[in-house]
């Protein structure tokens, strides 16, 4: 039987003045297993919070009810003060006559009666009450980041700084992400590459930062604080260690027929190649589907010429296990496949592009040195119309629902490079609407449209046909309310961007939800943006939804904060309240890890007595402490009635609402 | 409360109300510092998350002498717990057909979404609540007689 104290604050007049709480602290006396019962002006002052302790080592006391403020004011207060009694803290339970009853109330019999309604609730429940104990796991003190775009570099440069291990895996030949491929940046239109190749050096320099290139991960157990993945390293067939990056192989390579991914397909590079000029490893990469040696078994001329004897044709995918502390999902986007927009004419007319394909163009680092050409003829097109909204804001199926947020900015970015460098080009701009909120960013768009002299029209774009080599954008102007049709050399799409395909399976590995449109989903839209649901998970960049380089940054920053947050602890406690099962009640269904949030759920085969000294193995589930939230998800869904939750059991509940029912 | 010209007890309804802990507890003790009043009839349990109301719970209500039953969570989208208040959505609206169909009307069960921001929507949403099942009277269906006599 429990020994109980109840304690009833005045909170100075905030509860007596409607609440008698000396009839109350009187009454409650009576409860069976109630023996001390006392009031006080301000219960959560030092000398309330030393009564309380005083008390609880007088009568030897078992479990308090404090008749006081909101738990989520003082409840973890009282905790302490019990805990500093030698009271376990979880022996403590609040009944708020406060904030839900002598604040709301204003006839004093009717309030002084729904207090001692909810001191007896809490004594019913506190009755219930068992010692918890929160766990502690340890930390293993290293970071793991997937993707090396921008948002995983500067994530994987704070963490490093605030002098933690990160591994760095990237699933390309090099790190860089989408923004090595960009020309020049809005808003302040610096190039590109000057400022992130030097954070890219930053990562190989360091000697925190291990950068696994050309790596996917394979599998991830444990959990927050400790998890166990194993990462595959793909076989590049170039040693990395010897490598110099001094290109000879792709001069001399003969298969030069391959498409350049890094230049968007616009132009073509040999079997073995190093993506860009800044590449980060600076090592060699042969792709196996071209390459004449592995597919015929004659050629070998790069490993004749590599001076350092770093080809290597019989390598094989590798694969390491590390353990980490935390990991930042950072995989970014790629552009949508224009597959369901054949009124815009990509696939057949050559001077039809993308966005991005338009940055390699007009990059000094691109297939045609940063001169601005027609892909189909070589020649200075004149004309240019950019359409806006290609596959975003579309309801209709084919695209995306959702805005890319990007484009508005770089089409004005575009437009205007385009009409700084040749003043002679007409530039026009069909959109459904400018969105450019930010600092400087409507500003930046204003210019283009007022200083630069770019043609924006409000419509959209019903076709794009080709008439002798030149493209027909057929439209409609919405302003003067009329249909136009606009004779262009260039058209350049303002495609939509979704996310890295692979985040699928990455979601999967990590139990990491993933929204309809393949985003990940953060754990609080407001309150935990960067932190995904599963403990130790964390997000950056446009893997979470579509951002722009300031906003990816800022968010690795933030999430690179969280990670060290987590990381300068030795050990974690988990929480007390968590879901524990009755394995003899359980029949391993599974329905109960179907709606776990966190993945906390797993089965076990394990062994049970039966008596008469058989045994019998069955499945039965098990609840990892470290990774579970104590919502209680499981515990309604349990069609065995096995699962229950420590702090709020069903039996606690149970006894709650019969007594709050007792007027 | 005596009603002076019948004579007869004023009917006060005894309310449950199921609350979780991140948004409708903190959006009740909002209502509480903002002094927005509403019944006292109406008493709060706390959970962690809606998800955690066990039908057998508001079923342990009625049976126990409540005329009605409310449960509050955070608004669609925005569970602490992520999904949590999807399950309630649907276990409730199970539960609330299958209570209707033994003759507790569907008014006197009710799921809103109250965030810890919406403090005179709770209050509002309390007194609304009060008002529907003051009208419908007395619940006597599930209830255990024997608890009331003796309360
Ligand atoms: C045409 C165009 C122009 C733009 N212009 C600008 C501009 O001027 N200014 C601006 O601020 N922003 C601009 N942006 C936006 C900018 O590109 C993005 O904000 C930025 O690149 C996002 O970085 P990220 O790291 O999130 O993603 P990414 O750059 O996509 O990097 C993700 C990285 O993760 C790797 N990865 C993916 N999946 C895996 C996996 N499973 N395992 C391992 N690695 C993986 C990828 O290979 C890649 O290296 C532009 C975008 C486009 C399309
Ligand atoms: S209480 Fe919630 S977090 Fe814990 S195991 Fe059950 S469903 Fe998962
Ligand atoms: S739902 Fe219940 S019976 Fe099924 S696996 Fe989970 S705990 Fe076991």
């Amino acid at each position: 039987m429990q020994r109980i104290g109840v304690f009833i604050c005045w909170c100075g007049s905030n509860i007596a003045a409607t609440v008698d709480v000396k009839k109350v602290a009187e009454t409650i006396k009576a409860e069976p297993g109630v023996v001390y019962s006392e009031n006080y002006q301000y219960m959560c002052s030092e000398n309330g919070q030393q009564l309380i302790k005083n008390a609880i080592k007088e009568h030897n006391l078992t479990a308090i009810v404090v008749g006081a403020c909101s738990p989520r004011m003082h409840e973890a207060t009282f905790r302490k003060a019990a805990e500093a009694a030698g009271l376990n803290p979880y022996m403590v339970e609040i009944a708020n006559i406060r904030e839900h009853c002598s604040w709301i109330h204003k006839d004093m019999d009717e309030a002084t009666e729904k207090a001692v309604v909810l001191v007896r609730t809490a004594i019913a429940k506190v009755k219930l009450n068992a010692p918890l104990m929160s766990g502690e796991s340890p930390v293993v003190k290293r970071a793991l980041v997937i993707g090396g775009g921008i948002a995983g570099i500067q994530a994987a440069l704070d963490i490093a700084d605030a002098g933690f291990e990160v591994d760095i895996v990237e699933k390309n030949a090099t790190i860089g992400g989408r923004m090595a491929q960009l020309d020049k940046t809005f808003p302040t239109l610096d190039c590109s590459a000057c400022i992130l190749t030097p954070k890219m050096v930053d990562c190989a320099q360091h000697e925190k930062i291990d950068i696994l290139s050309y790596s996917e991960v394979e599998e991830v157990k444990g959990f927050v604080g400790n998890f166990n993945v194993k990462i595959r390293r793909k076989a590049r067939y170039v040693d990395e260690t010897k490598c110099t990056g001094c290109k000879i192989c792709m001069e001399k390579c003969p298969s030069k027929k391959g498409l350049n991914d890094f230049n968007m397909g616009l132009n073509t590079r040999p079997a073995i190649y190093i993506p860009f000029a800044q590449a980060i490893p600076n090592v060699a990469v042969i792709d196996p589907e071209q390459c004449i040696k592995m597919k015929t078994g004659k050629c070998g001329i790069c490993q004749k010429f590599c001076g350092v004897g770093a080809i290597d044709y019989t390598q094989k995918d590798e694969f390491i296990d590390r353990q980490y502390g935390a990991i930042v999902v950072a995989t970014g986007f790629k552009p949508i496949a224009l597959d369901n927009f054949n009124e815009y004419g990509y696939a057949d007319n050559k001077d039809v592009i993308t966005s991005l394909e338009l940055e390699r163009l007009m990059n000094a680092a691109g297939p045609s040195d940063g001169v601005l050409v027609r892909p189909s003829d070589g020649k200075h097109p004149k004309v240019i119309t950019f359409i806006q909204c290609v596959g975003s804001r579309d309801t209709s199926g084919c695209g995306k629902p959702y805005c890319s947020k990007i484009c508005c900015m770089y089409t004005a970015k575009h437009a205007m490079l385009i009409r700084e460098k040749y003043p002679d080009t007409e530039v026009h701009v069909f959109y459904i609407d400018v969105r450019t909120p930010g600092k400087n960013y409507d500003e930046f768009y204003r210019r283009a449209a007022e200083q630069y002299g770019v043609d924006y029209i409000k419509g959209m774009v019903g076709k794009v046909y080709n008439v002798n080599g030149k493209l027909m954008v057929q439209g409609s102007n919405l302003i003067d309310n009329e249909q136009i049709t606009i004779e262009s050399d260039l058209v350049v799409l303002a495609t939509a961007i979704e996310p890295e395909p692979s985040v699928r399976k990455i979601a999967t590995l990590l139990t990491a939800s993933i929204d309809t449109n393949n985003f990940l989903t953060e754990s609080h839209a407001k309150l935990r943006p960067v932190e995904s649901p599963t403990a130790g998970v964390y997000l950056a960049g446009v893997c979470q939804g579509p951002k722009d380089i300031p906003e990816t940054v800022s968010q690795a920053s933030a999430c690179a904060a969280k990670v060290i947050g987590l990381l300068v602890k030795d050990k974690l406690k988990t929480n007390a309240c968590v879901a524990t099962p009755d394995e003899m009640m359980c029949n391993g269904c599974s329905q109960c890890a179907n709606v776990c949030a966190y993945g906390a759920i797993t089965y076990v085969e394990k062994e049970f007595r039966l008596g008469g000294g058989k045994t019998e193995v069955r499945r039965v589930v098990s609840v990892n402490p470290a990774v579970c939230q104590g919502c209680g998800a499981c515990t309604v869904t349990c069609p065995s009635g096995a699962m229950d939750l420590k702090g709020f059991s069903s039996k606690q509940i149970m006894s709650e609402v019969e007594a709050i029912c007792k007027m | 409360m005596q009603d002076v010209t019948t004579g007869n007890k004023e009917f006060k309804p005894n309310i449950v109300a199921f609350c979780c802990n991140w948004c409708s507890y903190a959006g009740a003790d909002l209502a509480g510092s903002s002094r927005l009043t509403y019944p006292a009839n109406v008493k709060i349990i706390r959970v962690p998350c809606s998800c955690r109301v066990n039908p057998m719970f508001v079923l342990k209500a009625f049976q126990q002498g409540a005329d009605g039953v409310i449960l509050c969570g955070c608004h669609p989208g925005d569970c602490h717990y992520v999904t949590g208040n999807y399950y309630t959505r649907r276990r409730m609206a199970l539960l609330f057909s299958f209570l209707n169909y033994m003759g507790i009307e569907k008014e006197r069960t009710r799921v809103e979404w109250v965030s810890a921001a919406e403090g005179a929507k709770f209050s509002a949403v309390m007194n609304d609540f009060v008002k529907t099942v003051t009208e419908l009277g007395e619940n006597k269906r599930l209830t255990d007689l024997r608890v009331k006599e003796g309360k």
